[in-house]
């Protein structure tokens, strides 16, 4: 209901803006940008995909990890489809 | 079309989960450690499609709003009572937690002081800064993801050399609960949903113990309900196969050995200490504290708290209980008819991430 | 409760209380037990009023002055009456900047014109520095009536359109404010419902605005009066990139926030389809969707339920505490 950044929000969003230090930028959302630190992620790069909590981010996105699962499900869903199973 | 949410992929999702828990004669009961996957289970629904297909979850520990006991709440509320010219910063949902001496949000503050809402802990440091004339007390609870970045802030204060600024840290930390759970008998489970972001900054290991200790399969998940059902379905081939383990099924998050980076940043400003849980007492080593280098930022030492008193939840409140897992929101008599988010009786109903603010919110559709 | 508290002017179940409890009891008459947005009164006409106390005064896409206009005037379009006079009251703070003043009034002269609305009459008041937030307006709005909501005569099957995406108009002045640090392209969605007039001929039977508390709240009052359940397909609600992206990086729910220039109808069905057709011809309708029914396979009359976007469904509930102050 209310705007509460100390909640866990799973979206990855993209790194936008890296100040020289590398420690604050910009991430961006579907267009939203907001202020973001990664002193927790040394090396971060721009362009990549990062978690964010409570205004720093976390972690970054494997994306090959990323496509693998969306293959994973991909692949339970057209089991399910084939085996009918299925029943939306 | 987003797989992680659509109906298409959760139904063929938990189809497979109820191929697996049919031959069972009772559902499997998976406990959560973690607010945000309380909120997705029933914000989406997935509770009863979960019951329905053979599985029961259970909520436990996982808001740390919810098991900050109260001495710390009365501590903040005598600070900004009793300390002309102090700014006592916080996230909404701490201002309402209710306790004895009553809440932060209807606090009379003393002269010159006030209680401030912030977003982020980065906002409390830049309040210091543009208060010269006051101290401003950034009152913080949270796990292993928010720890990082509240650490942060008292040394990048500690470094400009802020005289303004102090943290007042409730600060938790996950795998210890856990063994606790498991040690007090208290709730049969048939497994763990790790809890996401937290496992991005300790990775899988702390959490070891529980398959080798006690046998019992595990999971970390992601907060999508495709990635819930994900790691559901790990726990039940866990139990298929007899190999209880701790599977990662958010491998594009977390990896193995967390954030090292994160952890760094922790051990150089907080150590261990024992603390003591709402609902679940006393746990050794399961906090964290600043260092003694730190203690010109820790509002405990800055302004001599007592945090060893001990405080007890309102009468009636059952919040310990809903924390330790041992009773659901709805059976408490309080809920829903005289607790509610408007009027409540314990931080479960307040905090966002609470067990009985979530299943308040999220209600289950009735069937007469 | 010993004191007034800001929940008291939020929209949610605390102010309908204080209604309902404080207010009804002591002035009761019929007319006002109903608790309508806009009374319909005798000669044919409908009355209503608002104040607006919106902060801050100006925010991408309008102004409180825009808002005085629209919001008056859409309580009456939703009560089934065309907009034809308001009353202005201004409350203004000394050492208010007289352009904000000044550009405060054009927009109120625009806004009116669009709306079809005439500004008969109107106050002026000034209080002391200090004593009032730079300006408060309230506006009183009659119309003619041409239609008689009724929720009471839904029928199974009846759908919930709602007239395009959610929650814009709170984002803007959440950001106007600058509490959260976010960068992001949202214009308040305030604007006139007029052109929704035409649809009491068309099949529609209920209107509503969807202001504080947002579709959600507004559902739940429509819940109420119908005597069926309202199943909400979550996966049909229109959401702008904007909101998706607040949702997404604060944690707010859309289904909550405040809007100041969309409806949600009632429709029959078979009406359906040419009243969402008519609707998507107005720049205002484009996006423009059936978001629900009415249906009782699942919950019970009075019940609000939602289809999420993974298939379950659960209660939706109305706006219980603040939320955010001073939206409108």
């Amino acid at each position: 209901m209310g705007a509460e950044n100390s909640v866990c929000l799973g979206i990855p969003v993209k790194v936008v803006e890296l100040d020289p230090s590398g420690e604050s930028g910009k991430v961006d959302y579907l267009g939203t940008r907001v202020q973001t630190g990664f002193a927790l992620l040394p090396g971060i790069e721009l362009g990549d995909w990062v978690i964010v909590h409570a205004g720093f981010a976390i972690s970054r996105l494997d994306e090959e990890e990323a496509r693998e699962t969306l293959d994973l499900l991909r692949e339970i869903v057209e089991k399910s489809e084939n085996d009918g199973s299925f029943h939306p | 079309m987003d797989l992680f949410t659509h109906k298409t992929a959760i139904s063929a999702l938990l189809g497979k989960i109820k191929s697996l828990t049919r031959s069972r004669s009772s559902p499997i009961r998976v406990m959560e450690v973690c607010g945000t996957h309380t909120m997705t289970v029933h914000r989406y629904g997935l509770k009863t499609l979960l019951r329905e297909s053979g599985v029961d979850m259970i909520s436990g520990p996982g808001c740390p709003v919810c098991i900050t006991p109260n001495e710390y709440h009365e501590a903040a509320i005598r600070l900004v009572t009793e300390r002309e010219g102090l700014i006592l910063a916080t996230f909404g949902d701490m201002t309402r937690v209710p306790t004895r001496t009553g809440a932060l949000q209807t606090a009379v503050p003393a002269p010159r002081s006030a209680v401030r809402v912030v977003y982020s802990p980065e906002e409390s440091l830049t309040l210091a800064g543009k208060e010269a004339g006051k101290d401003v007390v950034f009152f913080g609870t949270g796990f292993e993801t928010t720890i990082p970045s509240i650490a942060l802030m008292a040394r990048k204060a500690r470094r400009a050399g802020l005289r303004n600024y102090a943290v007042l840290a409730a600060l938790w930390t996950i795998p210890p609960p856990l063994r606790a759970v498991l040690e007090s008998g208290e709730v049969r489970l048939s497994g763990f949903l790790y809890p996401g972001h937290v496992s991005a900054i300790i990775g899988t290991a702390p959490y070891e113990f529980v398959a080798r200790e006690f046998g019992l399969p595990g999971a970390v998940a992601g907060f999508e309900p495709a990635d819930i059902l994900l790691a559901i379905l790990s726990i039940l081939e866990q139990i298929e196969d007899g190999r209880p383990r701790v599977a990662n099924a958010y491998g594009r998050v977390v990896r193995p050995e967390g954030n090292p980076a994160a952890r760094a940043v922790m051990d150089d400003i907080l150590e261990p200490a024992d603390a003591h849980w709402r609902g679940l007492g006393r746990i050794p080593r399961s906090g964290l504290i600043l260092k003694p280098d730190y203690a010109g930022v820790d509002a405990v030492r800055k302004y001599g708290l007592d945090l060893a008193a001990g405080s007890e939840d309102l009468p009636g409140c059952r919040c310990g209980e809903v924390l330790r897992g041992v009773a659901a929101p709805p059976e408490c008599r309080h809920f829903a008819k005289t607790c509610s988010p408007d009027s409540p009786r314990g931080p479960c109903m307040v905090s966002y991430e609470g067990a009985c603010f979530v299943h308040f919110k999220y209600r289950d559709v009735g069937y007469g | 409760m010993d004191k007034v508290s800001l929940e008291l002017g939020s929209g949610g179940r605390t102010m309908r209380d204080f209604i309902a409890r404080t207010i009804v009891p002591v002035l009761g008459n019929p007319r006002l037990r109903k608790l309508l947005d806009a009374s319909h009164i005798p000669g044919g006409f409908a009355f209503t009023t608002d104040s607006y106390v919106v902060d801050p005064i100006f925010f991408p896409g309008g102004d409180i002055g825009t808002l005085a206009v629209n919001g008056t005037a859409n309580d009456l379009v939703v009560s089934g009456a065309v907009p034809r006079f308001i009353s202005l009251a201004l409350i203004l703070e000394e050492g208010l900047e007289w352009a904000a003043l000044e550009k405060i009034i054009h927009s109120i002269r625009r806004a009116a014109k669009r709306a079809g609305v005439e500004v008969a009459t109107g106050d002026t008041k000034v209080v002391r520095r200090g004593q009032g937030d730079k300006i408060y307006i309230n506006t009183s709005g009659i119309g003619r009536v041409i239609a008689k909501p009724n929720a009471a005569a839904a029928r199974l099957g009846d759908r919930i359109i709602l007239t395009g995406t959610l929650g814009e108009h709170s984002l803007a002045v959440l950001l106007a404010r600058g509490d959260f640090g976010l960068e992001a392209k949202v214009r308040s969605d305030c604007a006139a419902l007029t052109f929704l007039l035409p649809l009491w001929k068309k099949g529609a039977i209920w209107m509503r605005d969807i202001t504080r508390g947002g579709l959600a709240t507004i559902l739940s009052e429509m819940a109420a009066e119908t005597p069926f359940p309202l199943v909400i397909d979550e996966e049909a609600i229109p959401l702008s990139k904007a909101v998706r992206a607040a949702a997404g990086l604060l944690g707010i729910d859309p289904l909550y926030l405040a809007c100041e220039g969309r409806a949600v109808l009632l429709v029959r069905e078979k009406d359906a389809a040419r009243v969402l057709a008519a609707l998507r011809k107005h720049p205002l309708g484009r996006r423009s969707a059936v978001i629900g029914r009415l249906d009782d396979s699942v919950g019970r009359p009075g019940e609000l339920i939602l289809r999420t976007t993974a298939g379950g469904l659960r209660l939706l509930e109305p706006l219980t505490s603040e939320l955010l102050p001073r939206i409108c």
